[in-house]
């Protein structure tokens, strides 16, 4: 088991003949996903990394039974990559793009849940199982497959989290990058639900930000719904309170959203919040017995 | 990207919104002549300033001659204007907006922000207008209405009139409101914007609804879409350390600290502040180099932070994912050389070839620490810039 993805899933990229699906696409190859075709719309029956180049997401799910969409083209047409990847089949979509409007997420948004599609980031550094399918574009070599469920807003912040539990030895079972974007296609809830159902999962590691209520929000699920044990870290502890420009955005998140109370939320829920990023591990090994 | 006052009034007019007649200046003459243009025996005079509670730091005054206007203009141009809402050093003036007095019978609040917890724009109205809308929201929540913006149909008529008949509206005003109300939302998704307020909204002695205040925030992703509000940006507005790392792509916040910091991803580079907070230290700066962090952005990045004369130390903190760490300290050691870095530099690198990177800077002969693991790296920059606070 695992979340998402395994060593089964097969998956197709959207902008795969561009830079950086074709970087990318080749270091998954490389790490053993299960590549099977990619979408640049006028290069459709060109072979691109020895895979098959559609010219639309519709033909290269009908051609390949995809279960997996991974999006690298550029944050204007991204709006339209995501829809015509939910509408085409495709359960699964990873968005590794930053940059996109909100306005168009929340398109994009309402309709994949409309069509019943997960979608991960944007923004983020994807989804990976280790050993088995790496979707995005995280470094796989500090990866270890193992126990520990990792959800994560930053990217670089996962990719502590992982050397961290890599080094103790624990590995993961699956990473996900939730992205940080105000409206991200999947939340801390989404992917809790998920480790917490997973029998291989035994720990999992969540990592916030300021800004938001997202954290406040995950306290709360994993108060009624996480029998798991779970390790937080929340960056940005130090932040200043940025300029503020009238009061639409305080009156809306309540007064929620620091650093301070998304660790009390948490610490409320039961979850050991970590104040240094150097001490998931030692946290991890303190509240499991590792 | 924020807008000022002056702009969001020209983009509500464009709307067919109601504001009032006024002319942005910048010279007291044309403050004075602003007044002749507007017409009229009284108006109000306004400091334009990113940010809110102008009226309670004086940046606001209402004026009955040309000499008056032409006075308050000459007393804020070139100032600056503190508010609760600015740092200390406050918000410079480089423009005044003159226009006609409204009467004002009963003060409302209207905003519409995205709303993450609910995936949608919401439009958030009050009877309660004024500078106490928060605590409004605080300690009477019920007094702060919303609708909720269907992002596959947008607002519609009933939205607005329900809100109408929930303020108290009566009359014309429930189809001024409601017009109010479509328009904005049009405005909101047509310019995409990530926060809009009107406050105070006012209903006149004469009983009509009017813009007294408009606050507009652009989301900085849609900018490439939005030339003419490109067109509107203030950079003086900003501050400057800050617009000139955007130019880099490099994303900077100067703080009070001294510990000048070098991170790649937004998320690292709060972690490693907390860090540094947490062994003693107290950061100089957030800064971002992002994910392609090559030897020419390494270098501006380093002259930026060393423009701040309070740095004692510097800690760069590379994860490196896809980068090369043996090319990043290629970076940092060709940064010093070239900037001349005096201070201390503390390294840690991890990740893709670290060990190499760790070698190349140990012999490279300069003033660089390299530090093996985050807790190390944070202990060695606090002793570097002279020790825990």
């Amino acid at each position: 088991m695992s979340i998402l993805i395994d060593s089964n899933t097969k998956v197709i990229c959207q902008g795969f003949t561009g830079s950086q699906g074709t970087f990318h696409s080749q270091q998954a190859i490389e790490y053993g996903t299960k590549m099977v075709g990619g979408v640049t719309p006028g290069k459709g029956g060109q072979t691109h990394l020895g895979l098959p180049v559609f010219n639309t997401v519709l033909e290269a799910y009908e051609a390949t039974e995809a279960d997996a969409s991974v999006i690298y083209v550029p944050a204007a047409f991204c709006k339209d990559s995501i829809l015509e990847a939910a509408n085409s089949g495709i359960k699964l979509i990873v968005c590794i793009t930053e940059g996109i409007p909100t306005l168009d997420m929340l398109v994009a948004k309402e309709k994949c849940d409309q069509l019943g599609v997960r979608l991960i980031g944007p923004n983020c550094p994807g989804v990976i199982t280790p050993g088995q399918c790496k979707i995005g574009i995280m470094p796989g070599h500090i990866h270890l497959p193992g126990k520990v469920g990792i959800v994560s807003r930053s990217g670089t912040l996962t990719y502590e989290a992982v050397k961290q539990t890599t080094d103790f030895g624990f590995g993961q079972s699956t990473c996900v990058g939730i992205g940080g974007d105000p409206i991200p296609g999947s939340n801390f809830i989404d992917i809790l639900g998920m480790f917490q159902a997973d029998p291989e999962t035994e720990a999992i590691v969540m990592i916030g930000e300021i800004g938001g209520t997202a954290e406040e929000e995950a306290a709360a699920y994993i108060k009624d719904n996480v029998t798991k044990p779970v390790v937080a870290y929340i960056a940005g502890v130090t932040a200043p309170p940025g300029k503020r420009m009238g009061h639409a955005g305080a009156i809306i998140s309540g007064g929620k959203g620091t650093a301070d109370e998304k660790f009390a939320a948490l610490q409320d829920a039961g979850v050991k919040t970590v104040r240094s990023l150097a001490d998931i591990g030692n946290g991890l090994s303190e509240l499991t017995g590792w | 990207m924020n807008l000022h006052e002056y702009q969001a009034k020209e983009l509500f007019a464009e709307y067919g919104l109601p504001v009032s007649k006024g002319y942005a200046v910048d010279t007291p003459e044309d403050a004075a002549a602003a007044t002749v243009k507007v017409g009229g025996d009284k108006w109000v005079v306004k400091a334009q300033v990113h940010a809110g509670g102008r009226g309670k730091a004086g940046g606001v005054k209402l004026v009955s001659s040309a000499e008056e206007a032409s006075e308050f203009a000459a007393s804020w141009l070139g100032k600056n204007l503190v508010t609760y809402q600015t740092d200390a050093k406050g918000q410079p003036v480089t423009k005044i907006l003159v226009e006609s007095c409204t009467d004002i019978a009963q003060e409302l609040y209207l905003g519409a922000v995205v709303d993450r917890s609910t995936r949608r724009v919401v439009f958030m109205a009050s009877t309660e207008g004024g500078v106490e809308i928060e605590k409004v929201a605080e300690e009477t929540p019920e007094k702060i209405l919303r609708a909720i913006i269907d992002p596959l149909v947008g607002a519609q008529p009933y939205q607005g009139r329900d809100l109408a008949f929930q303020l108290g509206l009566e009359g014309v005003q429930i189809k001024q409101f409601t017009a109010l109300f479509l328009g904005l939302s049009k405005m909101f998704h047509d310019l995409d914007f990530a926060l809009l307020e009107i406050n105070p909204l006012v209903i006149t002695e004469q009983g009509n609804l009017h813009c007294l205040d408009g606050k507009i925030n652009i989301d900085g992703n849609a900018m490439y879409r939005q030339a003419k509000l490109k067109e509107m940006h203030d950079p003086s507005q900003e501050d400057e350390r800050e617009a000139h790392a955007a130019e880099w792509e490099l994303n900077y916040v100067a703080l009070d600290g001294n510990i000048g910091c070098m991170v790649n991803g937004a998320g690292l580079a709060m972690g490693t502040m907390d860090i540094v907070q947490l062994h003693g230290g107290s950061p100089a700066n957030f800064l971002d180099v992002g994910g392609g962090a090559t030897k020419e952005r390494v270098t501006e990045a380093f002259k930026i932070i060393l423009s701040d004369e309070n740095v004692a130390a510097v800690l760069v903190n590379i994860f490196g994912g896809i980068v090369r760490c043996d090319l990043i300290a290629e970076g940092v050691i060709g940064a010093v050389e070239e900037v001349g870095v005096k201070v201390p530099v503390v390294v840690r690198l991890e990740g893709n070839n670290a060990e190499i990177g760790r070698e190349v800077l140990g012999k490279s002969g300069f003033n660089i620490i390299a530090a093996t693991s985050l807790a190390d790296a944070a202990e060695k920059v606090v002793a570097a810039a002279g020790g825990s606070k």
